[in-house]
């Protein structure tokens, strides 16, 4: 929290996009969590991504829980639609935006709370479903806005800021959603932007779900030496897969790889990432392999980060309803009540 | 409005296309080009064939880039240092307009005293930097307010000579402030020769050690071309009077109207130093055909403003041609106006964007309706029955050859005559040196100056101190009391038979505003006001008057407003690498993205890597010691707004601000 009011001024050099906008035009309200809060730096990545690809802030729609986490998307992006919605219910809200108007970027902002513990029976659903949005987890293993509770993300290992024992073990998000069928599964790290923003980028351009789950330290409730969540014990424990680099449509980009250690990703608008291999040859095409390595670095004690899982032939829920290519808001009157011979039709044809 | 890619300059429209952060130590930080174009649409139209251009550019470039990362590996030891931020001049440095202050007066510092209403303790602090707050409240050069960060970070700077002025207007009884001068003198007895700013500042510092100090002036009163060139009508007499006299009644010993004529007899009185503040005393003058038949009516701009200061001139032509540019050139105009001339224009050699004289002289004299004529060089007097009629001028441009020298070649155009009644030549001046023998041990030498070292101010004779414009030609006033605490600190050293190399160290103090999480002790918000104009006098009143003072100063809340402007530059951003977490959040939070946690390396290496280039670099750049993540810490320093939001974002207290009050050494505050 501060006083005053991030002054307007910017660096006279800053950079401008496509759209003639700097990243300073993407930014939204002073931010009102602790200072330091992971969450801020996610945040910060989020106006890095908009900003790079070009994104107008009016085709962009915010959706949240309950939590700081979910409170983050004000922070952001002032210009963009918004619904903060009840604790643990924002993939309700995103399945029925989603139906009425598909054309709008649907970027989830959620916490371990609020998707680990009272939202995990939408949070599945939605993955489940392939509902076509980024859904961010902003995950500190607490209840960060309720003072620091255990929460459902939170290692068995770990202890508490006072001392106490987590008696229960760790649910991982990632793993999960990739058996739920996600089509694109990441995980990164507040603290390491490089590795966060092409992955952002990347996840906004993927056709149904897409989740990252966030590792965003609590520095208030979660950031002392026996955390498992805090910013030391994260960059002592990270095993990043591989450098990704995102690429945009239409353009090359030389990398210095050597021949043939590069995996390239195709995404739905023909943007790609690339991705350098690592020795031990990580596939993230590979389903098998990705759950694997999550479970072998979970075992080490390790914080396994980058492009774990992604199906370039995802699907999503418009395309499995075989729904109209109009969006719902934008279908009259005429078309949503075709009149009684129609139903008569249909009546008919049920017979 | 579609500006897309495009930016304005000078009211040109501009294309510029970022370049992507790996190629910026190749193409540069952006692609730009001018569309040499005023007009919005035609630059629409002409945009996306440029963009397409640089775009193309840009990915050539990348295809060419083959990043070696030996090479690079082996660059290590070069790596940049941790920055010392322990050398005074590290945070001085930071504070621009105190850093280009000749005699660095610790303006944020005052300009918090005047928001705060402590006007009395604003002018102290300038009195003890610079002797004449009142005077240069209205007259100073400032070199400050170019030097100012607004001018980066928005537009101008902040009026930062005109709230030296406020300090003066609204100051209340100074007399128990002033240093005591001791009863019991130390025994030495020095000469000042000249009574301008130069002599007065030395006089002031030496008297307060136990001095005695003989000043020496040729006229009657004291204040040398303050008095004598400075019209009434920018610097009202009693204005000067008062700072003048608050010196010379410290107990200067004044000789007024006794002309040193000699340097060898002087040398000869028991004086344990001497100090010459003597100026530039002679005006140029031009030997051009009907110079002689003319003399009556031309005039030495310099001497002419004397002979008006001390009343022996009341009037003027009608018509009047003043030649030269600087700021003599406006004085002389000006001042004609006010005698009764009806028709004065200023004529000068160079183009109007090169003349000598200070843009904001050149824009009052166009505001009292004095035309200014560029690009013309006087080439005879016209005479008419025996009398001056009028100035012959040839008409030229300016051309610069491959080095940059300009040369003012004739455009061939037919001759303009401009009719008048007086000249007044405003084309410089000259020192005047015929009194100090050559025999003497004096030296001297290029262009008949005497030799002078720039850190002592002594002369070749170890007796001897220049100061002023007599040192090295004419400057102005905040130079010449810039130079009289040096010489002073000299003369005390030569008398105390001290090695004058040795000079004393600047006073420096670090100390937190921190007051609570989110509070500081200063007001850390920046405003977002333009820069505010000075009030002027009605012209029917001030153009008719030698006396009435143009412009009227701020007013308490004009002075207020301004003095908000102010970014509180002396407020410094200290980091501290052992509480540093590297969460990330002063980055994030920063407003002109001057913090950056990089990879270390060589100096230009690392400029270019930042987040945004740092390009300026005359501003320094603040690098950490290593952190946890073998990463440092980097601040380009150039526009940063000293808003404390980094220091309120950061959880654990790794930024502070911190007022850092620099004070220039003086002779009698010598550590
Ligand atoms: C028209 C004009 C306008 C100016 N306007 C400004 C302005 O707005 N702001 C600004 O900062 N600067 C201005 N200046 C410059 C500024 O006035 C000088 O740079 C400054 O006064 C120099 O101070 P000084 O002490 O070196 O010498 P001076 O002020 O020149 O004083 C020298 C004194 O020595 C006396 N003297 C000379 N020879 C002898 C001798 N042999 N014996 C005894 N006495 C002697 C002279 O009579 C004079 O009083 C202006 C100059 C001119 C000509
Ligand atoms: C229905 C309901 N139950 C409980 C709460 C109390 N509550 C508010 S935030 C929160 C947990 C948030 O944790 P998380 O999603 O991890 O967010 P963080 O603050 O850690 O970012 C809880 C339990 C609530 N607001 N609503
Ligand atoms: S903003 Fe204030 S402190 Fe900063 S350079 Fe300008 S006057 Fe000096
Ligand atoms: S004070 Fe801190 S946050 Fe403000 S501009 Fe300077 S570095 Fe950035
Ligand atoms: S906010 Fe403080 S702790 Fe965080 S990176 Fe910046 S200086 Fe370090
Ligand atoms: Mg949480």
């Amino acid at each position: 929290m501060t006083y005053i009011k991030k002054p307007l001024n910017h660096h006279p050099n800053l950079e401008i996009n496509e759209l003639g906008l700097t990243r300073r035009d993407y930014e939204g309200q002073v931010s009102s969590l602790c200072a330091g809060c992971g969450h801020d730096s996610i945040s910060a990545a989020i106006i890095e991504a908009c900003f790079q690809l070009s994104l107008s802030s009016h085709q962009i729609a915010k959706l949240s829980g309950i939590g700081c986490s979910s409170k983050a998307p004000a922070y952001f992006l002032n210009q963009s639609h918004g619904f903060n919605s009840v604790h643990g219910r924002m993939p309700s809200i995103g399945t029925g935006a989603n139906l009425a108007n598909h054309e709008l970027l649907y970027l989830g902002i959620s916490g371990d709370g609020d998707s680990a513990s009272i939202g995990i029976g939408q949070f599945v659903h939605a993955a489940r479903r392939q509902l076509n949005m980024t859904y961010i987890i902003e995950n500190n293993g607490t209840y960060g806005l309720t003072k620091g509770q255990f929460s459902a993300t939170n290692d068995k290992e770990s202890k508490s800021k006072y001392g106490e024992e987590n008696l229960f073990p760790s649910i991982d998000l990632a793993s999960l959603a990739i058996q739920l069928g996600a089509g694109f599964v990441a995980r990164s790290f507040s603290g390491d932007k490089e590795q966060l923003v092409p992955l952002i980028k990347a996840a906004f351009k993927q056709k149904g779900f897409a989740l990252l789950d966030i590792l965003s330290p609590c520095v208030t409730f979660n950031n002392h030496n026996t955390s498992t969540k805090s910013f030391d014990y994260i960059r002592e424990h990270n095993e990043a897969l591989s450098r990704t680099d995102f690429v945009p449509l239409g353009k090359e980009i030389k990398v210095d790889y050597q021949p043939g250690s590069e995996i390239e990703i195709s995404l739905h608008d023909g943007s790609r990432l690339r991705l350098e291999k690592t020795s031990s040859g990580y596939d993230p095409r590979n389903r098998k392999m990705a759950v694997n390595a999550i479970q072998d670095s979970i075992e080490k004690g390790n914080v396994l980060t980058g492009l774990l899982y992604i199906n370039e032939d995802s699907n999503d829920l418009k395309e499995i309803l075989n729904l109209t290519d109009t969006p719902l808001n934008k279908l009259s009157e005429k078309e949503l009540c075709p009149g009684s011979e129609s139903l008569k039709k249909i009546n008919e044809s049920l017979r | 409005m579609d500006t897309r890619y495009l930016f304005k300059r000078h009211n040109t429209w501009w294309i510029k296309v970022a370049v992507p952060r790996t190629l910026r130590d190749k193409l540069g930080y952006d692609l730009r080009e001018s569309l040499k174009t005023h007009d919005l649409t035609s630059a629409q139209e002409k945009r996306w064939k440029i963009v397409d251009k640089f775009r193309q550019k840009i990915e050539e470039a990348k295809l060419k880039k083959v990043p070696n990362k030996e090479e690079k590996a082996k660059h290590v030891e070069n790596y940049m240092p941790p920055t010392n931020t322990t050398d005074p001049q590290y945070y001085h440095k930071i504070v621009d307009c105190q850093y280009a202050c000749p005699a660095h007066t610790p303006v944020p510092e005052y300009i918090r005293q005047i928001s705060q209403g402590n006007y009395t303790d604003a002018y102290m602090i300038n009195w003890e930097s610079n002797v004449f707050p009142g005077i240069l409240g209205r007259t100073c050069d400032r070199p400050c307010e170019p030097a100012c960060r607004r001018n980066r970070t928005h537009e101008k700077p902040v009026a930062i000579c005109r709230l030296k002025r406020v300090t003066y207007d609204f100051k209340g009884d100074i007399s128990q402030r002033l240093p005591e001068v001791p009863k019991k003198k130390n025994g030495k007895r020095i000469a000042l020769i000249g009574a301008g700013p130069a002599s007065l500042t030395v006089a002031r510092d030496l008297l307060v050690l136990g001095y005695e100090c003989i000043l020496f002036e040729k006229d009657p009163q004291g204040g040398g071309l303050m008095r004598t060139n400075i019209p009434s009508f920018r610097l009202p007499v009693e204005v000067l009077d008062e700072e003048v006299n608050l010196v010379l009644n410290m107990g200067v010993e004044a000789r007024f109207n006794t002309e040193v004529k000699s340097m060898k007899e002087l040398l000869k009185e028991d004086f344990d130093a001497i100090f010459v503040g003597t100026g530039a005393p002679k005006g140029k003058d031009l030997q051009i055909e009907g110079r002689e038949e003319a003399d009556k009516n031309i005039f030495i701009g310099i001497d002419w403003l004397t002979s008006i200061a001390f009343e022996h001139t009341t009037s003027v032509g009608k018509k009047v041609v003043v030649i030269g540019g600087g700021n003599t050139a406006m004085d002389c105009c000006r001042s004609s106006l006010r005698l009764g001339a009806e028709d004065v224009k200023v004529t000068v050699r160079s183009p109007f964007d090169q003349m000598k004289a200070s843009e904001w002289e050149k824009e009052e004299a166009m505001d009292e309706g004095i035309p200014i004529h560029e690009n013309h060089v006087p080439k005879r007097f016209v005479m008419n029955n025996g009398k001056l009629a009028g100035v012959e001028f040839e008409k030229v441009e300016a051309v610069f050859d491959d080095n940059g020298k300009r040369s003012l070649v004739p455009t061939g155009e037919e001759p303009v005559i401009f009719e008048c009644d007086d000249v007044l030549m405003a084309i410089g001046q000259d020192n005047a040196f015929h009194w100090i023998e050559r025999d003497i041990g004096i030296e001297f030498g290029e262009w008949d100056m005497p030799i002078i070292d720039r850190v002592t101010f002594q002369s070749t004779h170890p007796k001897v101190f220049f100061g002023g414009d007599a040192a090295w030609g004419p400057e102005n006033i905040i130079w010449a009391a810039a130079h009289g605490h040096q010489a002073a600190i000299s003369i005390d050293k030569f008398c105390q038979q001290k090695d004058l190399f040795e000079r004393p160290e600047p006073g420096a103090n670090l100390v937190s505003q921190k007051m609570g999480i989110h509070e500081w002790s200063y007001d850390n918000d920046v405003s977002q006001a333009k820069r505010f104009i000075v009030p002027h006098a009605d012209q029917s009143i001030s153009l008719k008057d030698l006396k009435v003072e143009v412009e009227l100063g701020f007013d308490e809340q004009l002075a207020l407003e301004e003095a908000q402007r102010c970014l509180n530059c002396d407020v410094q951003t200290v980091f501290s690498e052992d509480l540093c977490i590297e969460c990330d959040a002063c980055v994030d939070i920063c407003p002109t993205d001057c913090i950056n946690f990089i990879q270390n390396d060589e100096e230009e290496e690392l400029r270019a890597n930042l987040r945004i280039p740092a390009l300026n670099l005359d501003q320094d750049i603040l690098v950490s010691e290593n952190l946890p993540t073998q990463r440092v810490m980097v601040k380009d320093e150039d526009v940063c707004l000293h808003c404390g939001l980094c220091a309120e974002r950061c959880p654990t207290g790794a930024w502070d601000m911190q007022t850092y009050l620099y004070e220039e050494a003086k002779v009698y505050n010598q550590t």
